[in-house]
């Protein structure tokens, strides 16, 4: 393995190795802090991010690497017109490993093409961000202490968001699963989805629309924003938003050991209130990012 | 109607009705010197009806652009008037520049110079994706 592109990419194998190295950093960090040593990593963000570049940078540095990059487009030679390929190797000659974030879908494969040194897709648009999947299956490794016999409701749009795609693409690889999808009709999870992933490995799912009704069978919740833009009118959205929203109220009737992931940013999704319930795993989701890219910088730079 | 057999050549045969003119716009047989014949709408036992291309010359072929189009194609290959070599053309396991991708999110939206790949993401249905971003192609 070269490169991530996409989390379809990797093994079973692979991704549990790559958790499990990630546990052995959380436990000895200290063993680690040195195996970057006069390694650099270039962090070309074409759009801005907080929580993958700084992820990105916390974990080269904890690595005992170095960092180089720019956080947006305007201030590279993309505004020049210069095209991600030339931009690539340029970069490949100061640097041994690159993370790309870009807004046009499939530029890190493009940027993967052109040069000999590994390169992490930090997200193309709304199409992959594998970082973040695999931050999700850390997370829910530690929350849970399992990958399979899970039920997992993924809440709010299901329709635009990749973060659900990429979960259940890659979680579909474990057994005894169960997905609850809790959307309004607008926001459904796509077609393509449904067909060749979940009906395609016979994993039972349903779809429904009441997140209190659901909320009692889950072992995980995963949230995502519901975007006042994605609907049709401001009618329904007003009639939908409090529907997706988690309050301490709605928590009252999910399970004592439920874990509450969200990709962040949330907005108002989940309730401030919900912060200091020991449920509320998307902080400590947060911090497993930085652990997982440390062990996937590991594993392409083969130190 | 008569249209002579060609004694030298290329015959593209069970073409679905309709799509000669695609095929026929595909391998830029526009381009060539030889005699090209395009029969529409031919009768078939098979399929009801066929279009039929007769090249009147040895020409490279992407068969795998055939199969793309549609893999009940057949391409017989003439020499001195009989039939020589018949091929039955596969679904290409990826395509370049045969055909675009519309998605405007895609990197080949504004980086010019890149070529246009899809790639067979289901065999059993047919369906190619780009392979940059997985937006699946569309006739």
């Amino acid at each position: 393995m070269k490169d991530l592109i996409d989390i379809r990419e990797l093994s079973t194998s692979e991704i549990n190795q790559l958790i499990e190295v990630a546990k052995e950093i959380i436990d000895n960090p200290l063993d680690f802090a040195e195996r970057c040593k006069h390694k650099k990593l270039a962090t070309l963000f074409y759009e801005p991010s907080t929580r993958t570049r700084l992820s990105f940078e916390a974990a080269m540095y904890d690595l005992g690497g170095q960092v180089i990059g720019f956080s947006e487009a305007g201030s590279s030679s993309a505004a020049k017109g210069e095209s991600v390929a030339d931009t690539a190797k340029t970069v490949e000659c100061f640097a041994d490993i690159i993370a790309m974030r870009h807004p046009k879908e499939g530029a890190p494969l493009v940027a993967s093409q052109a040069v000999n040194i590994p390169v992490i897709n930090a997200g193309d648009g709304g199409h992959h961000h594998p970082t973040q999947t695999l931050t999700d299956l850390l997370t829910i490794a530690r929350e849970k202490g399992r990958l399979d016999n899970l039920t997992i409701g993924c809440c709010g749009d299901l329709k635009f968001g990749r973060t659900v795609h990429s979960l259940i693409a890659a979680m579909s690889r474990y057994a005894n699963l169960k997905f609850v999808l809790i959307s309004p009709d607008e926001l459904r999870v796509p077609e393509h989805v449904r067909t060749e992933i979940l009906e395609k490995d016979k994993i039972p799912y349903e779809e429904v629309h009441s997140l209190e009704e659901a909320i009692p069978k889950l072992d995980i919740l995963y949230m995502t924003r519901v975007q006042k833009e994605r609907f049709f009118n401001e009618a329904d959205y007003i009639r939908l938003k409090d529907s997706y929203i988690l309050s301490p109220e709605k928590l009252r009737q999910a399970k004592d050991d439920l874990s509450i992931m969200h990709p962040l940013p949330r907005v108002n999704e989940i309730s401030t209130a919900i912060d200091s319930d020991p449920r509320a795993a998307y902080f400590r989701q947060v911090k497993n990012g930085k652990f997982i890219r440390m062990a996937l910088i590991l594993k392409l730079l083969e130190v | 109607m008569i249209i002579g057999s060609i004694t030298e050549g290329l015959v593209i045969d069970h073409i679905p009705a309709g799509k000669a003119m695609k095929i026929y716009e595909y391998l830029k047989l526009e381009d060539l010197d030889c005699q090209v014949a395009m029969i529409r709408n031919a009768s078939s036992e098979k399929y009801g009806r066929k279009d039929i291309l007769k090249i009147a010359s040895h020409i490279p072929l992407d068969y795998d652009l055939l199969g793309y189009i549609d893999p009940h194609i057949t391409v017989n290959v003439i020499h001195d008037g009989v039939r020589s070599e018949k091929y039955h053309p596969q679904l290409p396991k990826r395509m370049t520049d045969v055909i675009r991708c519309k998605n405007p999110r895609c990197i080949t939206s504004i980086e010019q110079e890149l070529p246009h790949v899809f790639r067979l993401s289901d065999e059993e249905q047919g369906i190619y994706r780009c392979l940059y971003c997985d937006t699946r192609a569309k006739e």
